[in-house]
């Protein structure tokens, strides 16, 4: 009858990285560490989240998984499918747009054979659509995985391309 | 109090109260989706937008709390154009499916808009649309029409105190649902869909069935439990079309549980008992009333005799007071005191000193204010959920639920204490509180326990639980159904009452079905009359009735194997007896197995009465329906039953006469839940295997059995033995495995199945079931053998 704990999902690595989240805010309020406790958990688990991980991160914070759900499907940097091993978020906000967001995002659809929101065949890069990422002094940019690439020109593309894994 | 003015008009509203709380208070209407008086505010519907003078823009009432010489306009132009222009906004993504909509003609969007809306949509682009959810058997969903208030998502969140549905997903996107497939599971879920101001929510049984405008309410009051909730049935030509929670702040707030609310459905099931019927050499006839009635008191004259002991009246908890009245006073006009209504209790040792009724020790309302509260064999979500809405109150506020229960129950509140084991275990529980406690207020122990408590350790639980009832103001302790079911009722009781008056607490009862306080003023026990008036003589009680079996019975709504704490044993007895006459809602093959006459009777939707409920209050309601075929209020053939066998005082014209004899002989009678000392026999704690006999919260009565959607929800358990994986691996048993399960001569096969709430010694087997049918009391030792 009872649900069967998820905890043992999450390593004991990211167990001990949440802890650390945990102990910064008052006793009681664990459920401040839910957004950072599923960063840990989607990267632990190769960039997305599954249901039974975000179990377990309801489970470890005392939280009804559908407080988790919500948080996880509100933010758009959480992952709820498989992605790519590299993720390209593209910003089309509008200093990226006004400054050729739409060249940067039909250069890299041509030459990744995706749309935005699919991922490579090979599993290899995903492209996204993403909100502004504050980088306006550098449009158009887009984010590869945690960094930041500004004044993207076609040539720039191709080289950031051809070094990716 | 402050001073404030709304449209003109000056009212005073409550420091710190909010402008739609005055507005409300003052019957000003001002407009509302997501804001509801039970639930936290939101302000997301932003429908309540008024003007305040001074404020630079209009103001969410349900959000802005008054302050002194606030004035307010509800229906300025600057009010309305921002009503308007929310309603506009609201409607853009509204589909305008009205017409093939359950909520047509009750829906508050559809009102609003009759108000607020106008009549043309300036919006061109498409519609959003979400995807329907399966989120069980009682809610129908059509998430399109959702308008994002969020009032079930904050009802399960903080009423019903698990939060199944959320709003996932972020603006245009966002939805309200449980994000992964799975059913709403809890046992008030219904509420959500009174609470759903649009045709999102709607109750999956009542889907496409009548239009509001159809249907004609009457106001009655629910057969489940002991709170007596007060509900709107609603029907439309002679049938019950639903049922709703009718207000009443002192007994249900605003609320249904689902049994409340769903069980209407067996009402209008195909097994309802339609014509008398009498079984003629083993035949069964239809017969019209009078020849039916005559050939009872025909018989019955026959088969007993001037030997009136040999009647056994047996009469639901759930009867109304008229009928378990008159089933008494027919049965004692025949000479026989064997009458009763308590069907699952096995401990009856201490039934002469049982206080006159079973009363919760204080009104319904006082248990949200409790500061601490000892819960003793009690799952009381599952079986008075209302009341436990009112617990889950006071724990929020602070105060202190301790239990001592047979399954370690999943409530919906935290629990600050808990020692979970065998009823016997439970004694010793108690017992060792009791030790506690007789230590910390250096009292002398009653007559008696000293001896018993030389082998009483109290462990630290034990002392926590008596210092927290003992050092709160407002404490209780409670007896739930289990406890009034098992095998140890009398010390858990004595026990109780001694830790309650040691501690200052108040004692209460949680009693079994609609009507126990009902059943016991109206004197539907043995051994005391109408009113709890002390026999010179008593009868036999509901399992000596069936351990001695008589030669004649009668049965009041009720279904014996499913009802009866000895189900093989009493399926025996009426088998054997030369006659037994059932008054029935419904048709069945083992009433027809049991029984010689069936009298078709009607459940609560088509007859007046009256139920006592556990606080003491007395609630009359009139019936709703025609009842169908040849059904009789059962209130009216024990009237008649009486006059059949020419006995004084059943000249009753209407219910209300019965109730006022009753009401009249009960005056003065003082509502206390004590009861005088009498010392347990023993307070050890004895091993061996034994059972668990919880009647699942949707197998207590024959109407709740019936009711389908009820019946396809998770609380409605499966026959099984349930244990926990340790239990079974010491018993060489895996989760599947079938076995025999042994009381003494009965038996019956039930697979195993792996349950961490069971304490070790213990199985939990389900009363109330087919499957379970066939075996023994409801608790006590039990056998089990892995079948080959």
């Amino acid at each position: 009858m009872t649900a069967e704990s998820k905890i043992e999902l999450l390593t004991s690595e990211s167990r001990a990285e949440i802890d650390r989240w945990v102990a910064k805010y008052p006793e009681e309020w664990k459920q401040s560490a839910s957004m950072a406790a599923l960063r840990i958990a989607q990267e632990q688990n190769g960039g997305w989240l599954t249901n039974d991980l975000m179990d377990a991160v309801a489970e470890y914070l005392d939280m009804d998984p559908i407080a988790v759900y919500e948080v996880a499907s509100f933010y758009s940097m959480y992952e709820l499918e498989p992605v790519g091993r590299h993720k390209i978020s593209v910003c089309t906000n509008i200093s990226c747009q006004l400054c050729g967001a739409d060249d940067v995002v039909s250069h890299l659809k041509k030459r990744l054979g995706i749309d935005l929101g699919e991922t490579t065949a090979d599993g290899r890069i995903t492209l996204k659509e993403v909100e502004c990422l504050g980088a306006c002094g550098g449009a158009p940019m887009f984010q590869i995985g945690r960094d930041y690439h500004e004044n993207l020109t076609p040539e720039k593309i191709d080289e950031l391309l051809e070094k990716l894994d | 109090m402050v001073n404030i003015e709304i449209n003109g008009k000056t009212i005073q509203a409550r420091e710190g109260s909010m402008l739609i709380e005055a507005a409300d208070e003052a019957g000003i209407t001002i407009p509302r989706f997501c804001y509801h008086k039970k639930l936290s505010v939101a302000a997301n519907c932003r429908m309540c937008l008024v003007e305040v003078e001074k404020a630079p823009k209009p103001m969410p009432a349900c959000a802005t709390p008054v302050t002194e010489g606030m004035k307010v306009f509800t229906k300025s132009g600057k009010a309305l154009d921002a009503q308007r222009a929310v309603m506009e906004f609201l409607l853009i993504n509204h589909p305008l499916d009205c017409p093939i909509c359950d909520q047509g003609g009750e829906c508050e969007l559809q009102e609003m808009a009759m108000g607020y809306g106008q009549d043309i949509s300036r919006f061109s682009e498409k519609k959003r649309v979400v995807k329907d959810k399966n989120i069980g058997p009682l809610i129908s969903t059509d998430m399109t029409r959702c308008i994002h208030c969020t009032r079930c998502v904050r009802f399960g969140q903080e009423l019903a105190g698990i939060r199944e549905l959320g709003a996932t997903g972020r603006g245009e996107h966002m939805e309200i649902g449980t994000f992964i497939e799975k059913s709403v599971d809890s046992e008030i879920s219904g509420n959500v869909i009174d609470l759903c101001p649009v045709g999102a929510l709607t109750s999956k049984p009542f889907r496409y069935s009548a239009r509001p405008w159809e249907l004609t309410e009457h106001d009655s009051i629910a057969p489940h439990d002991c709170l007596g909730s007060n509900i709107v049935i609603e029907t439309r030509r002679s049938r019950v079309m639903r049922v709703l929670p009718k207000e009443n702040e002192s007994i249900n707030e605003v609320w249904l549980s689902d049994r409340d609310r769903f069980s209407y459905e067996s009402v209008n099931s195909d097994q309802r008992l339609l014509s008398p019927m009498i079984k003629v050499k083993d035949r069964w006839e239809e017969t019209d009333w009078n020849t039916a009635l005559e050939h009872v008191a025909a018989r019955m004259n026959e088969t007993i005799g001037q030997a009136g002991s040999e009647l056994g009246t047996l009469v639901s908890p759930s009867a109304t007071l008229e009928e378990l009245y008159l089933a008494q006073k027919l049965s004692r006009g025949l000479g026989s005191h064997n009458v009763d209504h308590r069907l699952r209790q096995e401990d009856f040792r201490d039934q002469d000193i049982a206080p006159v009724f079973p009363y919760l020790g204080q009104p319904i309302s006082e248990l949200e204010t409790l500061d601490a509260a000892l819960l003793i064999g009690s799952n009381i979500r599952k079986e008075q959920p209302l009341a436990a809405l009112r617990l889950r109150k006071a724990v929020l506020n602070g105060a202190r639920l301790m239990v001592v229960n047979p399954i370690d129950y999943d409530f919906n509140f935290p629990l600050s204490i808990k020692e979970i084991g065998s009823t016997s275990a439970m004694v010793h529980h108690l017992a060792g509180i009791a030790k506690s406690l007789l230590h910390l207020t250096g009292e002398q122990a009653p007559e008696g326990l000293d001896n018993l408590l030389v082998n009483v350790d109290s462990n630290d639980n034990h002392l926590a639980i008596a210092e927290h009832l003992k050092s709160s103001e407002k404490a209780s302790v409670l007896l739930g159904n289990l406890c009034q079911a098992s095998d140890r009722f009398a010390d858990l009781r004595a026990l109780a009452g001694l830790i309650a008056q040691l501690s200052g607490s108040r004692l209460g009862y949680l009693s079994e079905g609609a009507n126990a306080s009902g059943a016991w003023l109206s004197g539907a026990v043995p051994h005391r009359g109408c009113a709890g008036q002390t026999l010179a003589e008593g009868g036999l009680n509901a399992m000596e009735m069936m351990a001695s079996p008589r030669k004649a019975y009668f049965l009041v709504g009720i279904e014996p194997e499913l009802d009866m704490n000895q189900p093989a044993q009493a399926t025996r007895a009426l088998q054997q007896a030369e006659l037994v006459v059932a008054l029935s809602v419904f048709d069945s093959p083992a009433l027809r197995d049991q029984a010689d006459v069936l009298l078709p009777v009607t459940p609560f939707t088509e007859t007046s009465g009256t139920y006592v409920n556990v606080a003491g209050q007395w609630q009359s309601f009139n019936g709703a329906v025609e009842s169908p075929g040849e059904a009789r209020p059962a209130w009216k053939v024990l009237r008649v039953l009486g006059n059949f066998f020419k006995l004084d005082g059943f000249d009753y014209l209407s219910s209300e006469q019965v109730r006022d004899e009753i009401r009249q002989q009960c005056e003065g009678i003082e509502a206390d839940a004590l009861s005088p000392w009498r010392c347990p026999d023993s307070v050890a704690n004895d091993d061996g295997l034994s059972r668990i006999g919880e009647t699942p919260m949707y197998a207590i009565d024959g109407l709740t059995r019936r009711a389908t959607a009820l019946q396809q929800t998770r609380d409605a358990v499966d026959a099984a033995v349930y244990m926990n994986p340790a239990q079974a691996a010491s018993l060489g048993l895996q989760d599947g495995n079938q076995v025999t399960v042994r009381q003494g001569g009965e038996m019956a096969e039930l697979p195993v199945c792996f349950d961490e709430r069971i304490p070790e010694r213990n199985v939990y087997i389900p009363t109330g079931l087919a499957a379970t049918a066939t075996l023994g009391a409801g608790f006590g030792p039990v056998e089990l053998h892995k079948n080959i």
